[in-house]
């Protein structure tokens, strides 16, 4: 082949790089190995992650819940997983088919209009929605509640950090764990106020009150949801008010894998549509009448607004997105309300036997779906490193990770992969 | 007699119809342990009012079976790289191994939670470490994050980072001149939609006829004193290597400005030349396209972020660190940008770009970018005599030729992106870079082989014959897909982005 191009040496190929910047050695990387000795190797260092093996009650963000087998079959197909962004539909309508129902399911659980194609994750829709209210309402004050999930404040700081927005932050409610004095920094320069519900703390938010106030000086709601699980149970966002809603979509079907990929879900009203950051599908016919599906609306992408678009965002979690639909579909209508209940009710079971627990207290009185905060009589990380290492238990996120001044507190999630006598495990560790 | 057939199923050569349309009230396709625990009324634990009143309406009712073959129907309408050759420029398709999907599935990794402490997750952390050195030592940039989520998110990192640096070394009055960020006329529209995000405004910088970065009008912008950067893919967007990528940093360093490289076109590169030798102070990765994690039909992908000493300070937080044979998440850097994601990235997608150096070795590292720029090479050989080629130089990783010779016939660069679906190709990109009129921008990588590539050459001259013998023959195409182009511009019109009853869409 080389002859055929004109050239003798592979060398040549690269005649256009000056050639004191050529590499003269090779790389300093490992020489290759067998599949025998890959998989050996991954295998020896996942023996070092004893945290993957045990009965666990974290949640904060990132949730284990029941994942139907056929959901990684579906997605193990090289149709699905070998594809490239859908850009010529002849060609990719499975791909754009999947993105339209996951569109579609998106506004079902969110109570929305319209749904963009994903996201990278939540933290990251989140960050978006905030932008995406500066520019619908030309508003620059933000306010976000206190008990947002902290890595998400964090990202949402660093996004904003030069778009000219205001970030101020309105603080949990010390009995209830709710959000307190959001109201009160409302004015008319506020472009949206942003809440999570359920909230880090485990704590159902008054989302329709909220959007009320939000509202009465033509500022936003923005929900944030980690734990999209509780959309099947709980009153939309939509329903409630909601003018953008974003949700974390790895409960639906998606592993833990250390915190990626995950899929971000950014919903909002029809009237918003144009303003959406990200790809969307939409419906479209073909000469004969025949119903497809195409990328639509790509004036507001960067590929042709470039400076001016919605968003920077090109490749977003394509795959996730389809094992999220996957999972929906096959759990279907009821599978989602009563995995969702069984959330609840086991939650509630494990929070009245915590909190019987002589010194142990569950401080927050404001509704839960799966998760809570715990208050123990001692340093609560020490707590749970000694329930690791004696009942092989992973039982919460200590607080103290953020917030150091939350010694004793840690973090409990329940799920419906959590069994009664799990629970019960947990408890008696905790007494012990 | 045709419309008298009621067929049974949707045979893989018709459309599928959507889920929403199959839903069956009471059909269910899950099946949970009963519920262990005493049993409360719900109202007792959610008060009504935040409580779901709707009873999920819409949400379908349907089998295990018909999912599988809903999704199994839907999935034969796609092309994919394991069907054949992929070639689109500046998006390096290339085969994603099966045993990178392995090993991303070790339970060990996939079922770990991103919160574990760092004492449960040493054999994670360690895989996060070793990624980060190996791309250090590729890219000869010693800083490293492997937050970012896509390409995008790593440019968007990378110019914050820059952004960063510029406001601590010239404090915020020197800074607030500084707010320029210069971008080549062929660059990614992803490189400008980033550079706002910064709050930088856009210069662009004109090519060149022969393809390469005008050196002069550089020099001119560079002028101002208001450069904080440069975006500089390379090799850039028409496939060519910037040549004078020395005196182009030195340019802008000069300048005091900082030099950003999107690494899109890395493919062209690894194991032959490194950026950080080049005089390149920050740049993104797309683990997606160079290290082979498939694209997923649109992602997942992974876009670290690598850069020199100087700018390390200012990388995303936390970041994974070695001391005394212990892995950890280290949060002590005051100056960094901040998170750019919760967690520490798409873990998933470091687990099998590791495994991709690993099998590869060193020396497979090089040879898969000989092969992948002999490749392109061949086929901007083998294209010459039938399309226009704009640029002489040879290419590196991915060729641009244009319509030009075919649009006296009135065919297109779509319409002969159109017409080899019809020879069993995925089309090349099209229309890309914007400064080449009726672009089709063209890269094999190395996973294909040359009778494939004589295959494709064989395409695009029967599509050139046509074009000349038989016009509308390929300005109709595609002829053999299920379904033929859509109405876009209809789509955008009025869009219909969700499914809905009956019902309520005639309202809507």
């Amino acid at each position: 082949m080389l002859h055929h191009v004109g050239l003798n040496s592979a060398e040549e190929l690269f005649d256009s790089i000056p050639k004191d910047l050529r590499l003269t050695r090779n790389l300093n990387t490992t020489p290759a190995l067998s599949e025998i000795e890959l998989l050996a190797g991954f295998e020896q260092l996942a023996t070092r992650n004893p945290g993957a093996r045990r009965i666990s009650f974290l949640g904060a963000g990132a949730y284990q819940h029941y994942i139907p087998t056929i959901v990684d079959h579906i997605i193990s197909r090289s149709e699905f997983f070998t594809a490239y962004t859908p850009y010529q539909p002849e060609i990719a309508q499975g791909t754009l088919q999947a993105i339209f129902e996951f569109q579609t399911l998106v506004c079902q659980l969110t109570g929305m209009e319209v749904a963009n194609a994903s996201m990278y994750d939540g933290s990251t829709a989140l960050a978006e929605a905030v932008l995406m209210a500066e520019r619908v309402t030309r508003r620059s004050k933000v306010i976000a509640c206190g008990a947002i999930h902290p890595e998400y404040l964090e990202v949402i700081t660093t996004y904003v950090q030069h778009a000219g927005i205001d970030l101020l932050h309105a603080p949990a409610d010390t009995e209830t764990g709710q959000t307190s004095g959001a109201a009160d920094l409302l004015d008319d320069k506020t472009a949206a106020i942003v809440v999570q519900s359920p909230n880090f703390f485990g704590c159902i938010e008054d989302v329709a009150a909220l959007a009320e106030k939000a509202h009465a000086v033509g500022a936003l709601l923005i929900v944030t949801v980690t734990e999209a699980m509780s959309l099947a149970l709980l009153r939309s966002p939509g329903a409630c008010g909601a003018d953008i809603v974003v949700a974390e979509g790895q409960s639906f079907g998606v592993p833990l894998s250390f915190g990626g990929p995950y899929v971000g879900l950014f919903a909002t009203r029809e009237r918003y549509a144009r303003q959406i950051p990200g790809r969307l599908v939409g419906e479209a016919y073909d000469k004969e009448g025949r119903r497809g599906f195409v990328l639509t609306l790509a004036t507001r992408e960067q590929h042709i607004r470039r400076e001016k678009a919605t968003s920077n965002i090109c490749t977003n979690e394509g795959l996730i997105a389809l094992a999220t639909t996957v999972y929906l579909e096959t759990m279907g209508r009821r599978g989602l309300q009563e995995a969702a209940t069984q959330c609840a009710q086991k939650t509630a079971y494990a929070a009245k036997r915590i909190s019987e627990l002589p010194g142990f207290s569950v401080p927050f009185t404001g509704p839960r779906f799966n998760e809570f905060v715990v208050r123990a009589p001692g340093d609560a990380r020490q707590l749970l490193a000694r329930l690791a290492s004696e009942r092989n238990i992973t039982g919460g996120l200590p607080l103290s990770r953020y917030f150091p001044e939350r010694p004793n507190e840690f973090l409990v999630c329940v799920t419906e992969i959590n069994s009664r006598a799990q629970i019960d495990a947990l408890v008696d560790g905790l007494a012990s | 007699m045709k419309s008298d057939i009621t067929k049974v199923t949707t045979h893989i050569n018709a459309n599928e119809a959507l889920i929403f349309e199959r839903s069956q009230p009471g059909r269910v396709g899950y099946r949970l342990p009963a519920l262990d625990v005493d049993e409360q009324p719900i109202g007792a634990i959610v008060p009504q009012q935040f409580l779901r009143d709707d009873d999920l309406e819409g949400v379908p009712e349907v089998s295990e079976v018909d999912v599988i073959r809903h999704f199994v129907r839907m999935s034969t309408w796609n092309y994919s790289i394991d069907q054949g050759m992929y070639p689109l420029g500046s998006c390096t398709m290339k085969y994603n191994s099966r045993l990178n999907e392995k090993v991303a599935r070790i339970p060990g990794f996939a079922g770990l939670h991103p919160l574990s402490e760092a004492e449960d997750s040493q054999g994670a952390l360690q895989v996060i470490y070793e990624l980060q050195e190996d791309l250090a030592e590729i890219t000869g940039l010693p800083g490293i994050s492997l937050q970012p989520a896509a390409g995008a998110h790593g440019e968007m990192t990378g110019v914050m980072i820059i952004r960063a640096f510029i406001d601590a070394r010239d404090g915020e009055g020197g800074s607030a001149k500084r707010r320029t960020m210069l971008i080549p006329d062929s660059a990614h529209g992803t490189n400008p939609a980033s550079a706002h995000l910064s709050g930088f405004s856009v210069k662009t910088i004109r090519s060149t006829a022969e393809g390469l970065t005008d050196l002069d009008h550089l020099r001119e912008l560079c002028s101002g004193g208001d450069v904080a950067g440069l975006m500089l893919t390379n090799p850039n967007t028409l496939g060519l290597f910037e040549r004078n990528i020395q005196e182009i940093c030195r340019i802008v360093h000069d300048a005091g400005g900082l030099v950003y490289m999107d690494g899109a076109n890395m493919n062209a590169l690894v194991g032959i030349a490194r950026p950080g030798d080049m005089g390149v102070d920050v740049i993104h990765l797309n683990l997606h396209k160079t290290f082979s994690t498939p694209h997923g039909g649109g992602g997942p992908g992974c876009g670290p972020c690598c850069c020199t000493k100087e700018l390390e300070p200012f990388l995303p937080l936390p970041r994974i660190v070695k001391t005394d044979d212990q892995f950890k998440l280290d949060f002590s850097y005051p100056q960094s940008i901040g998170r750019v994601k919760a967690f520490l990235g798409n873990y998933g997608m470091m687990l099998r770009a590791l495994a991709y150096i690993q099998t590869h070795g060193n020396d497979g590292l090089r040879e898969a970018t000989e092969a992948a720029v002999l490749n392109a090479r061949y086929i901007a050989h083998g294209l010459t005599s039938d399309y226009e080629k704009p640029f002489q130089a040879p290419p590196m990783h991915e060729v641009v030729f244009t319509d030009k010779r075919q649009t006296r016939k009135g065919v297109h660069t779509l319409d002969i992106a159109k017409r080899l679906i019809d020879y069993g190709f995925h089309p090349m990109t099209i229309y890309f870079p914007l400064i080449v009129q009726g672009a089709m921008l063209i890269e094999p990588t190395e996973s294909v082989g040359r009778q494939e590539l004589d295959q494709f050459i064989e395409a695009m001259h029967a599509i050139a014959r046509e074009a000349q013998e038989d016009p509308d023959l390929v300005i109709n195409a595609p002829h053999d897909t299920r379904i033929g182009r859509l109405d876009e511009a209809a789509a955008a019109r009025k869009p219909v982005l969700r499914w809905k009853p009956k019902q309520v869409a005639t309202t809507a």
